[in-house]
């Protein structure tokens, strides 16, 4: 009897083991497979990288000429041309995420602490579901809806003939702007954020809010000055989730934000917020065939590295500041 | 989101009257907030679906694209439809299980610890990644040589697009949602019915199979229907890895294995090819397949909020 046990345990720890190994060979395999992922589109950028130096991210030139002359080395094999200045293109991505992670974090704070404690129970169970149905809205619809009926609204009747007229020689204003794809973009990643800060203000003890309360300090105070104070990591941690969601957002930005290498100038006024551009990930988007011209190949995967490297650092960001919630022991 | 745990600190008779002017203006301007975002995505939802509703006709169901100018001529979206069904199926085939596999992992061996760590934030990174990085890489991965046999190769040139290529990297777009999910499941299980279950003899293993897993299946099943979600919204590994040429293009005449090696579209893709800013510009047909997709985005919603609600009132461990 006592051996039959023993014998069972010994074949168990082995089946065990082994399927501590299997999983943990899977992890590796796909921990390997990322690791890949970045060695493989580093050495791709590579040659653009060589070539421009940190000239790569400053102006000058028109940049769609450049994508251009890139392109055509590569296609009618001439000597290979790289020379490639991102900057309006880097200058339109910093813009269009600014602008929509700004908006968005101010409104999804306000549904949040709305959404948790001051929402009426019928309220509250439409709001829930809307979030996620909003977070599940696929890019492409957003880009359509945008192309379809925010970009036709802000062409006809947000900018006038004159303000048309007046920039015709450098670029046209048809309403795929800064101000459409900043709108859109805000809708689509304020239900992240709204998602991220309710579970943190969710997990904040209600014994701390009780003792403010108790104080004689009213709920809207109390809850700002307590809950949010104490969900401060939560919210770094969602803001800059959203932020690195809208820096790869590719398909919905490329459809509403005009498609022209140009930089918008804030000193325009406010044409600045008509102004086309675009951003980096767009940019990849619209030029897939050019995947097939070695060049420009490798141009694209230097956006690619960009922006990889720029959501890796996000994401590093979001882990390092949920740290000090942890440590406090409120884990949401 | 289980709101069950916090109860409101708002007492029921209190009123905002006697507030300072400042926090009545800020609970004023949450409302307003609150009540807009419901308004856009009601307008979201009822805009596509009165548009789809004009636009959709069941022979478009049925027949397939055609490249054409003319709105009589250019077909409906059966491939495309096809193609959404088959590439999000195919995807959460590697997902689910890889997934399951990892959260399993880290929430129950998760040694050495040094993997762990990188493994969780490996995930982490995974999930804020752009699709477009994604699609380039597998770009590179799928057009060596060693792989040519998961897409086409013509004149020794691997061409790269294929339902495998897609399908693998679309995997890692739905991959994060499962783990996070299925591993928030492992978690909410508390430590006592582990040792329970070693304690009547079953080993570790079989603990987790026959009792975990089962305990976590309405997250596994959370995870899965959001990651989904997440495939087939996809559009720039579409675009990239499938090709987006409108209609199957079999790689040779082999039935199943010569379509999931040749190019195709999906929904997505066929939306983002007859918007205004595409080659097709043909918005009718766009409307008409934003609707399908809507259809099934609301109801994978509609899925994870039944999940979410039965999980609320089921069985809770003492």
């Amino acid at each position: 009897m006592d051996e039959d046990v023993f014998l069972e345990r010994d074949r168990g720890l082995s089946q065990d083991q082994r399927a501590e190994l299997g999983l943990g060979a899977l992890v590796f395999v796909v921990v390997a497979l990322l690791l890949a992922m970045l060695a493989f589109v580093f050495h791709e950028a590579w040659p653009s990288f060589a070539h421009n130096g940190l000239g790569w991210f400053g102006g000058g030139g028109n940049v769609d000429r450049q994508i251009e002359a890139i392109f055509n080395s590569g296609e009618y094999k001439t000597a290979p041309v790289y020379t490639f200045h991102a900057w309006p293109l880097i200058w339109s991505t910093i813009v269009i995420t600014v602008g929509a992670v700004a908006i968005a974090f101010v409104a999804a704070l306000f549904i949040a602490v709305f959404m948790i404690e001051f929402a009426p129970a019928w309220l509250r169970r439409i709001l829930e579901p809307v979030v996620r149905l909003l977070a599940s809205v696929p890019s492409v619809i957003y880009g359509l809806a945008g192309v379809l009926v925010i970009v036709p609204l802000i062409g006809n009747h947000l900018i006038t003939q004159s303000e048309k007229a007046a920039v015709t020689p450098t670029i046209q204003l048809s309403g795929a702007s800064l101000l459409a794809a900043v709108l859109i973009l805000t809708v689509m990643i304020a239900p992240i954020m709204i998602a991220v800060f309710a579970d943190g203000l969710r997990a904040v003890p209600r014994g701390w809010l009780e003792g403010s309360l108790a104080l004689g300090i009213n709920e809207w105070r109390t809850f700002w000055k307590v809950a949010v104070r104490t969900a401060r990591p939560v919210l770094v941690a969602g803001t800059v989730l959203a932020t690195a969601r809208a820096l790869g957002e590719a398909i919905m930005v490329s459809m509403v934000s005009g498609g022209v290498g140009f930089a918008p100038n804030p000193v325009d006024g406010l044409i600045f917020f008509f102004e086309p551009s675009q951003p980096l990930a767009a940019t990849i988007i619209r030029n897939t065939e050019g995947l097939g011209s070695p060049p420009m190949k490798h141009t694209l995967y230097a956006i690619a590295a960009v922006l990889l490297f720029s959501s890796a650092m996000l994401s590093a960001i979001g882990w390092a500041a949920k740290q000090p919630m942890r440590r406090y022991g409120v884990v949401p | 989101m289980s709101t069950t745990a916090a109860s409101p600190v708002r007492r029921p008779n209190s009123s905002s009257v006697s507030w300072r002017l400042s926090d009545r203006l800020g609970l004023g301007l949450a409302w307003v907030l609150g009540l807009l975002f419901c308004a856009i995505a009601a307008a979201i939802v009822i805009y596509f679906l009165v548009e789809g509703i004009r636009y959709l006709r069941p022979n478009l169901l049925v027949t397939n694209p055609a490249a054409a100018s003319s709105e009589s001529q250019t077909g409906g979206f059966l491939d495309p439809l096809l193609g959404t069904v088959i590439l999000g199926t195919m995807a959460m085939a590697i997902a689910v299980p890889v997934g399951v596999g990892i959260a399993v992992w880290l929430s129950e061996f998760g040694r050495p610890t040094g993997l762990a760590r990188v493994a969780e934030s490996a995930v982490e990174m995974l999930a804020g990644e752009p699709s477009v990085v994604l699609a380039l890489f597998g770009a590179i991965l799928f057009t060596v040589p060693a792989l040519g046999f998961l897409s086409q190769t013509t004149h020794g040139v691997v061409l790269g697009q294929s339902f495998f290529a897609a399908a693998a990297l679309l995997s890692l777009v739905g991959l994060p949602l499962v783990v996070a999910s299925t591993r928030e499941g492992l978690q909410a299980i508390p430590s006592h019915v582990r040792e329970a279950s070693y304690a009547v003899g079953k080993t570790k293993i079989a603990t987790t199979r026959r009792v975990l897993l089962p305990a976590a299946r309405p997250s596994m099943l959370t995870g899965t229907m959001l990651g989904l979600g997440r495939v087939i919204s996809d559009t720039a590994i579409v675009l990239l890895l499938l090709g987006g040429t409108l209609t199957f293009q079999a790689a040779n005449s082999t039935p199943v294995l010569g379509l999931l090696r040749g190019t195709g579209d999906t929904l997505t893709g066929y939306i983002y090819y007859n918007a205004p800013t595409g080659d097709g510009n043909q918005p009718s047909k766009a409307y008409a397949a934003a609707f399908v997709l809507m259809l099934f985005v609301l109801a994978l919603n509609l899925g994870v909020d039944v999940v979410l609600g039965r999980s609320r009132t089921a069985v809770t461990w003492k």
